[in-house]
């Protein structure tokens, strides 16, 4: 603030800091100790992408060392000694310290418990081609394979059994699935309300309604899933008269009225930073108020209301509790009357039972990797649409 | 052009009828009333079937194993895990957060790319999804700190390495840390330069004027991004379900290491653990109850010291 008129014009010192005098050793010191705890945002970004992306970084480079195939190849341990270093550790999944640690009898003992492992399977699982798939392989992660027992190539997210099931496409289905419907349920009723307060109320009633539809962001998102839970879904069926009782759809009407403040609170900020000079000119000219708020307010504050649209959309993406309590068998489909499971309940639900450092907990740390490029491309677009919405209306087109 | 200058307006734009017009307002203001309309059933349902639940026992014992039973629940160390968790959280998130605004508002020019860079970051913290952050807390308070004390101290069981208080507030201490950055900085900038130039004219330094001139004039500000910070914290439970929260405990937690209850994690418990749903509908809305008056009692302050704040500033301006 102090510095604001003159600074650009002086060369700041050393991490940016602009003093406009000479300091004491102490102070320099203190200066450099806020300026390191001010790194603090920047560096936890980095953490947050380091930390997760490492339980996910042997997915990501589809290292040997995860392989969740019910029945793995064998290699009998007589043959030890023709084996490379590369080759064991590749077969044991173990990283090059770990193997250094061991000696030879070690070695011979874990292949053999694999090959006991093996011996002790049932026959039709030993000759189930599918078990010996590695399912944490980008063809599985991504593309339909056609399991035994079905009639054709499918999306199958299934944890649990003999087999293990990494498909991501329904879960990225149910993601988009849940928030789009959320959005196409709020978008409407929160641009409406953004136009109705900034535009058309007047200024007495604007004052406590503005707060008011705020009031709806302070309500924790596990309150809204378990009211969705009990009351809404059966209203929506009585009302709608669907099959299933919990789907996608109720999970979605939820996760908008969670959606609903942040959409308004962008758009109603944007709307209401339109010069009040617009508007006049319109009303002058005798527009109605209707007219002016559509023609003139909404097109000049327009990246305003996208950039709200989008950080919704980045709300609902991120969102957990509701769709887990609403909603959570993973099935493929884009019927908004089906189930759905989305990428933050799958991990929110599944990571207590998955085992530190297997093939499921880094399956689940891949959702976690992707919810958080996804988000961070989304708030990303956000920014530049406010940036875009401020260029705009300092006439910097 | 406003209300206030022309009282008469209806019958001024009465003029002319519009009925396109007329019916498009209609539908904005339609808009902004059912968006009330469902807070206003929502907060309804919630007191009207939450009441009943409340009464001075419920919040003040330590339920049994069963508290899906109305007879049986209570909601006493949820409270207490609520409670402690989020000031837990302030110890950490308070001093990086308002350190981190002093930077941008006091000693940063406002278009260097340090400010540039950290505001990005900033507003990209603010929107990472809730269950990342439990993510991150696993992987690295858990993991990798929690799991190197443990080995660098030799410990016999994992003392830091597991779920605790401790990472579940630090993990929640990451989340709101925008939100106290933002509160923050919104109070510095309120304060007015000439506080500022008059304290260096006297001849304090700039920390000295920070120190003892800024920061008692942002104290109702930083107050308030805490307030703000707490109250999101004390709703969310997707951070703290693999980084602290336990399901069931038979005591209150006596140290940062142990697990805890928690109000956010036992409304996701009741609604879908129980034997039978009808029967713990009651302690349901109750706990809720609990929840809601702890998170809007808190959201109010926040608002309320905000708008006073904004108040001021506009007076002395």
């Amino acid at each position: 603030m102090t510095h604001g008129r003159n600074s650009s014009r002086r060369t700041a010192g050393w991490g940016g800091i602009y003093r406009g005098h000479r300091a004491r050793v102490g102070e320099r010191l203190a200066e450099m100790g806020i300026f390191v705890v001010s790194l603090s945002a920047i560096a936890l970004i980095f953490l947050i992408f380091l930390f997760v992306g490492r339980e996910a970084w042997p997915i990501l480079i589809q290292s040997d060392s995860v392989n969740s195939a019910a029945v793995q190849d064998v290699i009998p341990a007589v043959d030890l000694p023709k084996l490379s270093p590369e080759q064991i550790r590749a077969y044991l999944g173990i990283d090059a310290a770990q193997l250094d640690r061991m000696d030879s009898e070690t070695i011979r003992e874990l292949m053999l418990v694999r090959e006991e492992a093996f011996a002790s399977l049932p026959q039709s699982l030993q000759r189930d081609p599918d078990a010996r798939l590695n399912t944490v392989r980008w063809r599985s992660l991504i593309l339909p394979h056609q399991w035994a027992g079905y009639s054709r190539p499918e999306f199958i997210w299934q944890p649990i059994g003999e087999i293990h099931k990494y498909n991501i496409v329904p879960l990225l289905v149910g993601s988009l699935k849940t928030s789009l419907i959320g959005l196409a349920f709020a978008v409407p009723f929160a641009l409406g309300a953004a136009i109705y307060v900034s535009q058309i109320a007047r200024p007495r009633l604007r004052e406590w309604l503005k707060p008011a539809v705020e009031l709806l962001s302070g309500i924790p998102s596990v309150v809204m899933g378990s009211f969705a839970l009990i009351v809404m879904a059966t209203v929506l069926q009585r009302f709608f008269g669907y099959e299933t009782r919990l789907n996608a759809f109720v999970a979605g009407i939820a996760l908008g009225m969670a959606v609903i403040p942040i959409v308004f609170s962008i758009a109603e900020d944007a709307l209401t930073s339109v010069p009040r000079s617009f508007i006049q000119a319109a009303l002058a000219l005798g527009a109605s108020e209707w007219q002016a708020a559509w023609q003139i307010a909404l097109p000049a504050a327009l990246p305003g209301v996208f950039a709200g649209v989008v950080l919704g959309f980045g709300r609902a993406v991120g969102e957990t509790m509701i769709v887990l309590l609403v909603c959570s068998a993973s099935v493929m489909s884009w019927n908004i009357f089906d189930s759905a499971r989305s990428i933050t309940t799958t991990i929110a639900a599944e990571m207590a039972e998955a085992v530190a450092g297997n093939h499921h907990y880094r399956v689940l740390f891949l959702l976690g990797t992707i919810l958080f490029a996804v988000t961070f491309v989304t708030n990303l677009l956000g920014d530049i649409f406010i940036h875009r919405l401020k260029r705009r209306l300092e006439g910097k087109q | 052009m406003s209300a206030t200058t022309i009282p008469s307006r209806p019958s001024l734009r009465g003029i002319r009828w519009r009925p396109v017009s007329n019916f498009f307002s209609g539908l904005t203001r339609l808009a902004t009333f059912s968006i009330l309309a469902l807070l206003a059933i929502l907060l309804s349902t919630i007191l009207v079937n939450g009441l009943p639940g409340l009464s001075f026992r419920f919040i003040s014992t330590i339920p049994k194993k069963d508290f899906f039973e109305p007879g049986s629940a209570a909601v006493l160390p949820m409270i207490v895990g609520t409670t402690v968790r989020v000031f837990v959280m302030t110890l950490f998130v308070i001093p990086i957060g308002v350190i981190t605004a002093i930077y941008l508002t006091e000693y940063a020019a406002s278009s260097s790319l340090y400010t540039r860079v950290i505001r990005a970051a900033v507003n990209n913290l603010a929107g990472v999804p809730s269950i990342v952050f439990g993510l991150f807390g696993v992987g690295f308070f858990i993991n990798f700190i929690g799991r190197g004390f443990d080995s660098l101290t030799h410990q016999a069981g994992p003392q830091l390495g597991q779920p605790c208080l401790l990472w579940a507030s630090m993990t929640l201490a990451v989340m709101t840390l925008p939100v106290v950055i933002v509160a923050t900085e919104e109070s510095l900038k309120s304060i007015l330069p000439g506080l500022r130039e008059a304290s260096l004219a006297l001849g304090a330094t700039k920390l000295q004027t920070i120190i003892r001139v800024v920061l008692p004039n942002a104290l109702t500000g930083i107050l308030t991004g805490g307030i703000l910070a707490i109250s999101r914290a004390a709703g969310e439970v997707a951070p703290i379900l693999f980084t602290g929260v336990a399901y069931y405990m038979r005591d209150l937690p006596k140290s940062p290491t142990d697990q805890f209850m928690d109000l956010g994690y036992h409304i996701y418990v009741l609604s879908t653990q129980s034997p039978n749903i009808d029967q713990t509908k009651p302690v349901l809305y109750a706990t809720v109850l609990v929840l809601l008056v702890l998170t809007f009692s808190l959201n109010g302050i926040g608002i309320l010291a905000r708008a006073r704040l904004r108040r001021s500033g506009r007076s002395d301006s």
